[in-house]
Formats: structure tokens, C-alpha cells, sequence
């Protein structure tokens, strides 16, 4: 309490006489509006004692003397390195190739100081005639970095250079050397943190801070990276390419065949989906039919990845690339997957024993739904019914479960045929043949949902009786036009046989409930049973495999930031970090990356699904996309 | 430079307080948590063995004790990995940022890195924490939209949980980098900042709290 406060007490004070220091006498007005989270002044505004950073790649550590080329960022007063020139240079073909560069990735690159990488004690013409190389490329801070060959004493100096005739009243600032690996930093992308919603996207780049300023420096630089050591050109250059242009054979070659194969891809796929957009199944009753198959829509949905991913339009952003990467790998394991069921189902001969074996499953399915109606026309759990209507409900169903059954030893021939056309279908993918058994389970229970439906409209039409002729019973009624329930006089005849009704339809409620109930809850084991195979064929269809790779495999491509760590220090000498990438988490990797399915998702909570149970109102479990059922 | 100091955490429990200067715009802190006892693993893997044997007597099946035998391996393999912290590290470096490293026992490291230029100001907070008021160290945030309001509230230390007197050196190093920071950057705000009051509002920690006004003139 008392402590906490006195240690900001302190702190505050003492930070109030850090600021009373006078300020830098040479202040430039600022010519360019600045974003105002960072207002910062560029270049030559300063306070003493303020710390430079320079980031230097490793891949230069080894490289002999010359000058440092790169960026400098005044915002966050740091300067990339980005490469080192060597000596013998002319000083005009090094400007020209840094305009070339400037120009083609507009990025501005400069000479920002002298790298000395010596043997043993400096000799002075070395270090005057590098100060003079500070007159020819003039640059505000010029740095200095130095290091001794074999051991790890590096020393560094950025002076403003005032003019050549008084080395007194140029300034000198610490500064902090920053390592980082280029060839990581080149091909990583940063993941900033989740934006919160109510934040534009405009207010984000502004504060994004100075290390996206050096990845995005690093990543944009690609044309100095171009020309290797190897190169006959009037500049040499030590940078991460130096030692050859990094490329892969196979690479190269998929690049090359990846054109006619996505031309000719292309084209077929156009011809099957302008096939299938064809008149002939905008018919009612087929397209009625493709509306309810899952196996349409999944069929649908690949069709629509493999024409994205067989587009001959090139990706636009990474976040599209990746996304094409990730559909292709997930349409490979979904064949791959599905070649491997259909294997195991040959080997074993499993169609032929499916096929024998589904008729007596169904049978076996009719039998125990005509022995629970026989139970439910009984004396269910001890409940008493009213045996007339009993009787019809279940005569009812039972002459509906005859008829069903009588459909399915009419099909028994040709069950065989159908099921190896089916299972062929699995080389198209295991979420095909998931989706099949769907909707194979749906058909096979088509019984019972239409027993749902009997037993769920009857129930409704029940309680919506029940409840207008409580309201008789009771002298109301229900006003359509306010949406209200008021009072009403009715007639004597009117209340006489609306109590009549209302007493039938409350002594014959148990018997339709009981019956909903059982059917409701068939109903449900169905759906449970089907959710859980689309759920699994959801897994397939989103799950991001490429990305979850790249981060297993290569995971400094996927960054969520960077870590730094300090190098040995002696005193005397700068600071030195070694900055590192932080990997993405998988579960960000997921979360960023994941494909968008076909969005069957049950749209009601548990509350309103147990309103609609209890009201009778029917339940469809997942919608098709745009398309209502009834 | 380096120095030791012992203190103890929430509970009881012994902490050390490694603090190494680099020099004066880097500073790393590095605060120990007591270490796993021969004596706990030993109850824990001896209770999970009694009640295997106790099931293998029930029911006859040599697969229960195979199976607590894996369960013991992994449940300890996954503790050391994903529960258990080592120790927990705080680098300042002026004008670049602050980081945070846990350790875990298996030597897994995670680590957060947050720019300076993202940071407000790092203040220490009382919190209700069960059924007990404690102090933590945490880190305010900017908001982007808004130069003086704070976005979000990042707690340091959270495995440790050192006592007050362990935060306050903290706190008071830490202080004296910012103010150091916020009186040498080229920002015309950051001498606004120290000057001016500033009003913070209350954000959600570890259950409420109530965030005392820092008035820094």
C-alpha cells in the first residue's frame, strides 16, 4: 500500500529530473505528418545518451572489410544491415547499383557505415581513410563497427559528423548490436497478435512496431540479393546468398510443369462443373434429391477447392498461397485415406460380406421396432393407455414398418451391385465414402424418421389444442392481431364443447406423448450417429495439414514474434543480442490457417433444441446450404 | 554483474532472485521456483501403484498394472513438460522491449516478447486469488486508438509469485529503465507522459481488483 506508492513517488521524481536536461539544440521541423502513436522526429533530432541498434546478419560476421549497406529507420532509430560491400569499390558504381536496388523493391537502401574486420592492432591510414569514406557517403548516424579477426570483441561507433574540420563537436551514441539470421528473417512472416474487433485494420499497421519495420526491410530487399560472389559484376557483395543462389532442382521443375498441368486441370474441371450446372438437374426432383445427399454437397465442395487450387491465376498473398497449399495437401490425404479403405475392403472381400450382411440387419432393425411397438401397445413401464388409441397408432406403425420391410427384400438383388459402385467411390476420397455412409445410415432409417414425423406432428397438433382450449377454459383467447392473449366472452354451447375437447385431448396426452417420446428418441440416436460422421469429415475438410507441417518442419516460416538473447558482454564494449524467431503456437497455427467447410453446423443452442423437443416442433438437425426442408 | 537474493513466494515456499546487469539499458532477472521433491514424486507414483494393485487383487488382469506403469511414465513426462516451471526470466532492454521466458522442467522454454514501444508502464497490482489479496507485477499496455489508455494488463511472474518484497526490487529497477527509456527516446509524447497525470482505468486481472491511481508528478 504505502510502499507501493512511495516507490512510484520515487520513480516519478526521478524520471521528472531526467527530463529536465536540456534538450537537443539542433531540432529539424518535421517536413512529413508523422502517425501519432510514434510521432517521432526523422534523423538528426536527438537526446544524448540515446541508444542506437544495428542489425546485423550473422551470415556477415565472417566477411572481410568494406562498407555496410542497408536501411535506416528513423522511428525506432535503428539501422538494418542488409549487406556489406567489399573493397576495391568505385564510390559511383556502388551509388548507381543502390538506386538499381532502390528502384526495384522501394525500399531504401543506403551506404550506412564501414565494416573493419582486422587481424591484429588497426593501422592509422585504415582508420583515417575509412573516416574519409564517411565524407563520400554521407549518411547521418555513420556507423563504425569493428571486429578482431578469431575472437569475439566487436566495437562500434555511430557519429553525427558535423564537418571534417572539428571531430570534437561531431556526437557519439551507444549503440546496441542486434544479430539476426537473414535467410530465416527473409523467409518468415509475422503473425502480429489477434486485433481486438473494435480496432480498424488501418490503426494496426501504424503501431506495428519497429521489428515488422525490419522484417518487412529484410523481406522487400530481395534485389540485392541477387548477384552472389560468383558474379563477374563491378560490386561485390557479402550477404546470405553470397555463396550461391539458393534453389532446389525438384522445385524448379514442379514450377515449371505446375503451368500446362494447371492449364489443362483447369479446363477439365470447367467441363465437369459446367456439366453439372446443366438444366437436366435443376429438375424438381432431382435437385430436391442432391439438396438432402451430404455426398452432393461434399462432392461440391471439392470440386470448388480443386478449381481454386488448379486456378492459373497466380496467389496474390501469402495467406492465399498457403490456403492453396493447404487445400491441395488435404485433397491428397483425403485420396490417399480413401485408396487405403478401399484396399482393405477388397482385400478382405468386406463389400461382398456388407452386402450379405445388410439385409438381416435390417430385418433384424424392423423386428425389434414391431416388438417396442408391441411393448408400447401393451402396458409400457407400467403405464396405463388408452387402448383405442393405442391400437390405431401402433396398427399404424406397424403396417408402415410391413411396408418397409417389403421395400427392402425388393432391393435385396441389387444391394450387392449398388454397394461395390459405392465403394468405388472411395478413390475419390475417404470423406466421399464418409459422406455416403451418412447418407446409406439415412436411408436405411428412413422408417423411423418417418415415425418421428407422424409422432412429432400429432404431439404438436396436440399441445397447440391443448393450450388454445386451456385458454377457453379459462375465458381467453388469443388475439392474432396484437400477438396477445385477452379476455372473451364465449358462448355457453362454445365453453360446453370446448371443456369437452379439452378433457379428451388431456386423458389422451400420454398415449401421443409416450409415443413421441420413443420415436423423438430413436430419432436422435440417428442424428447423433450421423453428427458424429460429419463431424469427422469436417476434420478433413478444415484441417490446415500444410501449415501444421511447415510449422513442425520448418517453423521459423510461421512467426509470432521474436526472442532475444545477450551474448557474452565485457565491459566497454556494445551490447550485443542475438535475435531469434518465435515460432507460431500450433493452436494459432490452426486457428489462422483453418479452411472453410461446408458450414453444416447445428444452428440452435441446447435451450432452444429443449423448447422445440417439448413443443412437438420438428428438428432438422443441420441445414443445407441455402436450402429449407418443408 | 551478477547477484543472488532468497526470497519466499505466496506460500511459503523458497524463491531466488538472480539479477544480472549488462549494462545500464539491459537488465535480466531471473526468479527460481522451488524445485520438485524426491518426496512428492515418490507419494504420488506410490499412491498411483497402490490403487493398481488394489484393482489388479479386484479384478485379476495384468493389464492394470501395465497400465499403471504408462500412466506413472507419461503423467510425469507431461508434467515436467507442460506444467512444471523451472524458472522464469525478465529481460529489459532499453528501447527495444521486454521479454519473458518460462523454463519448464523438461527445458522447454516459451517466451513473450512485447515492444517497447507497445508498453505503458509496468506497475504492481493487488489481486484477490482465492481466498487470499496478493501483489503481482504486471505490465500495462497502449492502446493503439488512444495514446494514454491502456489496452490490456500482462502479469509477470505468474508461477512464481514472489511476495512483495521480491516485486519491489523488481519494480524499482524496471522503473528506472523506463523513465530512462521514456527521457532519451525521440518521442515529443514520452516527456508528456511523465509529467502529465495519468488516468488509467480499471481492467479485469485474476478475479477484481482495484488498480491504485499513479500519480507520477
Amino acid at each position: 500500500m504505502g510502499l507501493v506508492s512511495r516507490g512510484a513517488a520515487e520513480a516519478g521524481r526521478g524520471a521528472a529530473s531526467a527530463v529536465d536536461r536540456p534538450g537537443p539544440p539542433d531540432a529539424v521541423p518535421n517536413p512529413t505528418p508523422t502517425p501519432p502513436a510514434e510521432g517521432a522526429d526523422p534523423g538528426s533530432s536527438r537526446s544524448p545518451g540515446m541508444v542506437l541498434k544495428a542489425f546485423f546478419p550473422t551470415c556477415c560476421a565472417s566477411a572481410d572489410s568494406g562498407l555496410l549497406v542497408g536501411r535506416w529507420v528513423p522511428e525506432q532509430s535503428s539501422a538494418v544491415v542488409l549487406a556489406v560491400v567489399h573493397f576495391p569499390f568505385i564510390p559511383i558504381q556502388v551509388k548507381e547499383l543502390l538506386a538499381q536496388v532502390q528502384q526495384a523493391s522501394q525500399v531504401g537502401v543506403t551506404v550506412l557505415g564501414t565494416w573493419c574486420h582486422r587481424r591484429q592492432e588497426p593501422e592509422e591510414s585504415l582508420g583515417h581513410f575509412l573516416e574519409g569514406l564517411g565524407a563520400i557517403f554521407s549518411h547521418r548516424p555513420w556507423f563504425q563497427l569493428c571486429r578482431e579477426r578469431g575472437s569475439k570483441s566487436w566495437s562500434c561507433k555511430a557519429t553525427h559528423w558535423q564537418g571534417p574540420a572539428s571531430p570534437a563537436a561531431s556526437g557519439e551514441d551507444q549503440v546496441m548490436l542486434i544479430f539476426y539470421d537473414q535467410r530465416k528473417v527473409l523467409l518468415s512472416q509475422l503473425h502480429p497478435p489477434t486485433a481486438l474487433p473494435d480496432r480498424q485494420a488501418g490503426d494496426t499497421t501504424a503501431s506495428a512496431g519497429g521489428l515488422a519495420a525490419v522484417f518487412d526491410t529484410v523481406a522487400r530487399s530481395e534485389a540485392l540479393f541477387q548477384s552472389d560472389r560468383f558474379d563477374e559484376g563491378p560490386v561485390r557483395l557479402s550477404h546470405w546468398q553470397s555463396e550461391g543462389m539458393e534453389a532446389s532442382i525438384l522445385v524448379e521443375l514442379a514450377k515449371w510443369a505446375a503451368g500446362p498441368v494447371c492449364l489443362f486441370l483447369a479446363c477439365l474441371l470447367s467441363l465437369i462443373s459446367a456439366a453439372s450446372a446443366c438444366r437436366v438437374f435443376k429438375l424438381w426432383p432431382l435437385s430436391f434429391i442432391w439438396s438432402k445427399l451430404s455426398t452432393c454437397e461434399q462432392l461440391r465442395h471439392r470440386l470448388e477447392q480443386l478449381t481454386l487450387i488448379f486456378s492459373t491465376r497466380k496467389a496474390e498473398s501469402p495467406a492465399q498461397l498457403m490456403r492453396k497449399a493447404n487445400m491441395l495437401v488435404s485433397v491428397l490425404l483425403d485420396v490417399a485415406l480413401g485408396l487405403m479403405l478401399l484396399s482393405w475392403l477388397h482385400r478382405k472381400d468386406l463389400i461382398g460380406q456388407l452386402a450379405d450382411a445388410l439385409i438381416p440387419v435390417a430385418d433384424r432393425v424392423a423386428e425389434e421396432l414391431q416388438h417396442l411397438l408391441q411393448w408400447l401397445m401393451g402396458a409400457p413401464a407400467g403405464l396405463k393407455m388408452n387402448r383405442a388409441l393405442d391400437q390405431v397408432l401402433g396398427r399404424f406403425f406397424l403396417y408402415h414398418i410391413h411396408l418397409w420391410i417389403s421395400y427392402i427384400h425388393l432391393m435385396s438383388p441389387f444391394i450387392e451391385r449398388i454397394l461395390w459402385h459405392v465403394g468405388l467411390s472411395a478413390c475419390l476420397g475417404l470423406t466421399v465414402a464418409l459422406s455416403i455412409l451418412s447418407d446409406i445410415i439415412a436411408l436405411l432409417t428412413f422408417h423411423i424418421y418417418c415415425f418421428y414425423v407422424y409422432g412429432a406432428r400429432l404431439y404438436c397438433l396436440k399441445i397447440h389444442g391443448l393450450s388454445s382450449l386451456w385458454r377457453l377454459f379459462r375465458g381467453k383467447k388469443w388475439n392474432v392481431l396484437r400477438q396477445r392473449v385477452d379476455s372473451c366472452s364465449y358462448d355457453l354451447d362454445q365453453l360446453f364443447i370446448g371443456t369437452l375437447l379439452f378433457t379428451i385431448l388431456v386423458f389422451l396426452l400420454p398415449t401421443t406423448a409416450l409415443y413421441y417420446l420413443v420415436f423423438t428418441l430413436l430419432r436422435l440416436l440417428v442424428v447423433a450417429v450421423q453428427g458424429l460422421i460429419h463431424l469427422l469429415v469436417d476434420l478433413i475438410n478444415s484441417l490446415p495439414l500444410y501449415s501444421l507441417g511447415l510449422r513442425l518442419c520448418r517453423p521459423y516460416r510461421l512467426a509470432a514474434g521474436v526472442k532475444f538473447r545477450v551474448l557474452e558482454h565485457e565491459t566497454g564494449r556494445p551490447l550485443r543480442l542475438l535475435m531469434q524467431i518465435n515460432p507460431l503456437p500450433y493452436s494459432r497455427v490452426v486457428h489462422t490457417y483453418r479452411l472453410p467447410t461446408c458450414g453444416c453446423h447445428p444452428k440452435h443452442s441446447w435451450g432452444s433444441l429443449c423448447r422445440k423437443l417439448f413443443f412437438g416442433e420438428l428438428i432438422y438437425p443441420w441445414r443445407q446450404r441455402g436450402n429449407k426442408q418443408d | 554483474m551478477e547477484d543472488e537474493q532468497s526470497f519466499s513466494d505466496i506460500c511459503g515456499g523458497r524463491l531466488a532472485l538472480q539479477r544480472r546487469f549488462y549494462s545500464p539499458s539491459c537488465l535480466e532477472f531471473c526468479l527460481s521456483c522451488p524445485r520438485i521433491t524426491l518426496r512428492s514424486l515418490t507419494a504420488v507414483t506410490c499412491t498411483v501403484w497402490l490403487a493398481a494393485y488394489g484393482l489388479f487383487t479386484l479384478c485379476e488382469n495384468t493389464m492394470i498394472l501395465s497400465a499403471a506403469i504408462f500412466i506413472t511414465l507419461l503423467g510425469l513426462l507431461g508434467y515436467l513438460h507442460f506444467v512444471k516451471i523451472d524458472h522464469e526470466t525478465l529481460l529489459i532492454i532499453d528501447s527495444l522491449g521486454i521479454q519473458m521466458t518460462s523454463s519448464y522442467a523438461s527445458g522447454k522454454e516459451s517466451t513473450t516478447f512485447i515492444e517497447m514501444g507497445q508498453v505503458n508502464d509496468v506497475v504492481i497490482n493487488e489481486a484477490i486469488y482465492m481466498q487470499k489479496v496478493i501483489y503481482y507485477l504486471c505490465i500495462l499496455l497502449k492502446d493503439p486508438v488512444e495514446p494514454h489508455g491502456i489496452s490490456q494488463v500482462v502479469p509477470l511472474f505468474q508461477s512464481a509469485k514472489p511476495r512483495l518484497d521480491c516485486l519491489i526490487e523488481v519494480y524499482r529497477s524496471c522503473q528506472d529503465i523506463l523513465a530512462h527509456q521514456k527521457a532519451t527516446s525521440t518521442s515529443p509524447e514520452g516527456g508528456d507522459k511523465i509529467i502529465s497525470a495519468s488516468n488509467r482505468r480499471s481492467h479485469s486481472g485474476m478475479g477484481a481488483y482495484w488498480h491504485r491511481q499513479e500519480d507520477k508528478r
